[in-house]
């Protein structure tokens, strides 16, 4: 299959020239950046070649970008090499609008079809649960917001635990300013949901819709969804999981009504989440949907990427008890390691009832973002809750449920790709990157 | 600047810089001596209480200071 030859496929650079060609009809970057003002600047295209990026001149460095350790697969992970051959062959096949009736259009419905009775299929729902949607964001923002409307006359407060990806707690913040309420559960000092929080507000008679995700996407641990969704089904409130960190490598506890999941978190495109309604599960479209998706996701699939979500998520689901097994192991030897070569460090999280793929700790008198950007230099991509590395003032809202040391955080996250020996190398690196910046900043033996 | 309750000003400046100061002027008090630390970082909240876990130092909690938050310490060790 030609497609899977890496020499043939077009890398970032050439991407990106392309992108920035003259004389071809495409506009060059640089003519934008200059502005409407035309005030002198670049006008022209930038040279070809351009740096990759500013960074430690000399020799190595190449290499080091080269062999970059990627430890963030809770934001995203690479794609999954069947995504990315399913991506290339529906982009040729899948193009077509699935709503119409001629051959290729017929053609992309099948596929449109497949992929939605496989990913049904992942997720233990039937194909009719399953809509698909522009990110897992919008996936999130239309299971809550849908679900409370649906159930309007029943219940206008939302129930949702302190430590929801912001993606539920903006959406909850748009219920509250349309004149809905909000309860807040707290976490314990492991982040964990208390199920009595969830009992005392789906007793209260006014609840329209409890949210909690399967996992803690800083942190790691599992909350109870399925004590949660056995409190909800009596009183006779749909619970909806965010499932995002969880789908690909563990179960979903069953119980929910309506769960939201995001194709690059296991290894499909971006740009691909899935919605998925229980049957018989009130909801009504937050916003104007028309007829796509079972009326309730807005505008034209982006079937390739959608093919290309679905035949991943088969791929990394046959594999995941495996790949479980594997990382698990890994971020052991990482929860244990850290706290005993790193000095005044604090793991957080369950250390036992946790995702498989990642650990977060905070190192004490440390700012994050110089963390961060010297683990970078030294090639190692790790993420931060710390406010310090964020556009916000605020830390992450998780850490501050949990009551942990907020600075210093950083949160290592593994995939299918990472290797024992990438582990045994950030492992290495991290005791002097720590002592380092504790020198600079003249905090030792404090 | 010894004294058995002092106060440490970190307004305006960002973490983890008011721990640092913290940990620096904690020594400078007796035990059982205070260091109320002025800081408008709002991680100052977080982080000044889990310092004190750490550092097994007296969390008294928070105030009201005339210019924003205000987390007061009691050197326990």
């Amino acid at each position: 299959v030609g497609f899977q030859d890496p020499d043939r496929a077009p890398t970032g650079e050439s991407l990106l020239d392309t992108l920035s060609k003259t004389g071809s009809g495409v506009l060059a970057w640089g003519a934008w950046a200059g502005g409407a003002g035309g005030a002198g600047g670049s006008t022209g295209a930038d040279p070809p070649g351009r740096p990759r990026r500013a960074g430690p001149a000399g020799p190595g460095s190449a290499t080091v970008r080269q062999m970059a350790v990627y430890l963030d697969a809770a934001s995203g992970v690479p794609m999954h090499p069947v995504a990315r051959d399913a991506l290339l062959a529906a982009l040729d096949d899948g193009w077509a609008d699935p709503g119409r009736l001629y051959g290729v259009a017929r053609r992309a419905r099948l596929l449109q079809d497949a992929a939605r009775e496989a990913v049904a299929q992942c997720l233990d729902a039937r194909p009719d649960e399953v809509s698909f949607t522009a990110s897992g964001t919008h996936a999130a923002q239309l299971a809550v917001l849908g679900g409370l409307a649906g159930r309007r006359r029943s219940g206008h407060r939302l129930v949702h635990s302190a430590v929801e990806h912001s993606c539920v707690l903006q959406a909850a913040q748009a219920h509250q300013a349309a004149g809905g309420a909000v309860s807040v559960v707290g976490v314990d000092p492991l982040g964990r949901a208390a199920v009595d929080g969830y009992a005392a507000a789906v007793h209260s008679g006014e609840v329209g819709l409890a949210a909690l995700q399967s996992a803690n996407h800083e942190v790691g641990t599992l909350q109870p969804v399925a004590e949660v969704a056995a409190l909800c089904q009596p009183a006779g409130v749909p619970l909806y999981v965010d499932a995002a960190q969880s789908v690909g490598r563990l179960p979903v506890p069953p119980g929910w009504s309506l769960l939201s999941a995001s194709a690059h978190k296991w290894g499909g495109p971006p740009g691909v989440g899935v919605l998925v309604i229980r049957k018989g599960t009130r909801w009504a479209s937050p916003w104007p949907a028309g007829e796509r998706e079972g009326g309730r996701v807005g505008g034209f699939p982006n079937l390739p990427a959608v093919v290309a979500a679905a035949a991943s998520l088969r791929a990394v689901q046959a594999e995941a008890a495996a790949e479980a097994t594997r990382l698990r192991a890994l971020v052991d030897r990482v929860r244990s390691e850290v706290g005993r070569t790193v000095p005044d460090v604090q793991v957080v999280g369950d250390p036992t009832d946790r995702l498989p793929h990642l650990v977060t700790f905070s190192c004490l008198y440390v700012d994050g973002e110089a963390l961060l950007l010297e683990l970078d230099r030294r090639g190692f991509a790790v993420s931060s809750g710390s406010s310090c590395t964020s556009s916000t003032v605020r830390p992450s809202h998780v850490l501050e449920a949990m009551g942990v040391l907020s600075h210093g955080n950083v949160r290592v996250s593994l995939h299918r790709t990472s290797t024992e020996p990438e582990v045994t190398a950030f492992l290495a690196a991290l005791p002097e990157v720590v002592a380092e910046l504790r020198r600079t900043a003249g905090v030792v033996g404090l | 600047v010894t004294g058995p309750a002092q106060t440490l000003d970190c307004r305006g400046k960002r973490c983890p810089l008011p721990v640092i100061e913290l940990a620096r002027r904690i020594r400078a008090v007796p035990v059982g001596g205070t260091v109320t630390v002025l800081a408008d970082d709002p991680a100052a909240r977080l982080d000044i209480p889990a310092w004190c876990r750490m550092r097994r130092q007296e969390y008294l909690g928070e105030s009201a200071g005339e210019d924003g938050p205000a987390y007061t310490v009691r050197r326990s060790c």
